[in-house]
């Protein structure tokens, strides 16, 4: 592999490696989402005495 | 009443992230198979000028996230509609990440090019680092403040000063000259032969797909977050 091949390579990575560590935020997120969401259902589900 | 579900009033977006994610995974994979297999290498900078067709595309994004950002802030301003602001939010925010990738790429690319991973004597890098500072700022104004609609009004206000630069650092280069940053586009057109341009303009159309997929995801994820805040209020 030439030099310019590697930095060619390098450049490209980088914004594979941005979508997987986006698609890791995400992945965070939206556990995050459903757990408050899992409170929210539970604490409307003990207002309404159900 | 300061509703949180203000912002999350706004166009559905069922369908449009996974279009806009199909049409930027064809679309970048054709886009980036034509420059490596179709467009010719570079005379002067051999294979290393393929990372112009992933570099000039997210910084093109970049301005087209930042314009965007600044057209919703303006409809703020115009309208009052409060699911402006979180859309020029989610805008300015995928802005900083392209704008973060263009540095990186810019700098590998110059690396191979001239030797060097950055250089302060070019203007159109400058500007474009000052740009890209200028609405990462844009976070610590927008956190400073309270939620409400004096931090809708001066984080739109602050939106909108931040879209002059974008000619400035686009034309800056064109008007005053450079020294080693190659000008492709001019006012005579594209200085490119036929088939980089069209693997070019491929690579940009993927590229603003994408950039628009993130965009709906991250504003879908950020409607979910205040509509459950104000849920929780609620029930409280």
């Amino acid at each position: 592999m030439t030099t310019s091949e590697k930095y060619v390579t390098a450049a490209y990575l980088v914004l594979l490696c941005a979508l997987l560590v986006y698609l890791l935020i995400i992945a965070l997120k939206v556990g995050r989402l459903e757990e408050e969401l899992a409170d929210l259902t539970r604490s409307a589900r003990e207002k309404l005495g159900g | 009443m300061w509703l949180l579900s203000e912002h999350s009033r706004g166009p559905s977006l069922r369908f449009g992230p996974p279009l806009l994610a199909a049409a930027a995974t064809g679309l970048l994979v054709v886009g980036f198979g034509l420059a490596f297999y179709w467009a010719p290498e570079d005379a002067d900078q051999g294979f290393s000028q393929k990372i112009f067709y992933l570099h000039v595309p997210i910084a093109l994004t970049a301005y087209a996230c930042f314009g965007w950002g600044a057209w919703k802030a303006l409809r703020l301003l115009w309208t009052g509609e409060r699911r402006y602001d979180l859309e020029s939010y989610t805008a300015i925010h995928m802005g900083v990440i392209f704008g973060l990738l263009t540095l990186i790429t810019g700098s590998i690319w110059a690396k191979v090019s001239w030797g060097v991973w950055w250089s302060w004597g070019e203007r159109q890098l400058v500007l474009f680092l000052i740009l890209f500072l200028f609405y990462s700022s844009y976070f610590m104004l927008r956190f400073s403040t309270e939620p409400g609609p004096r931090r809708e009004r001066n984080s739109a206000v602050y939106a909108l000063f931040g879209v002059v630069l974008i000619p400035v650092s686009f034309l800056a280069v064109r008007i005053a000259g450079t020294i080693l940053h190659p000008t492709i586009f001019t006012h005579e057109g594209a200085d490119l032969p036929g088939e980089m341009l069209a693997a070019f303009c491929v690579c940009l159309a993927g590229m603003l797909s994408l950039a628009g997929a993130l965009y709906l995801v991250e504003l879908s994820g950020k409607r979910i977050d205040a509509s459950l805040r104000e849920l929780k209020e609620l029930l409280a």
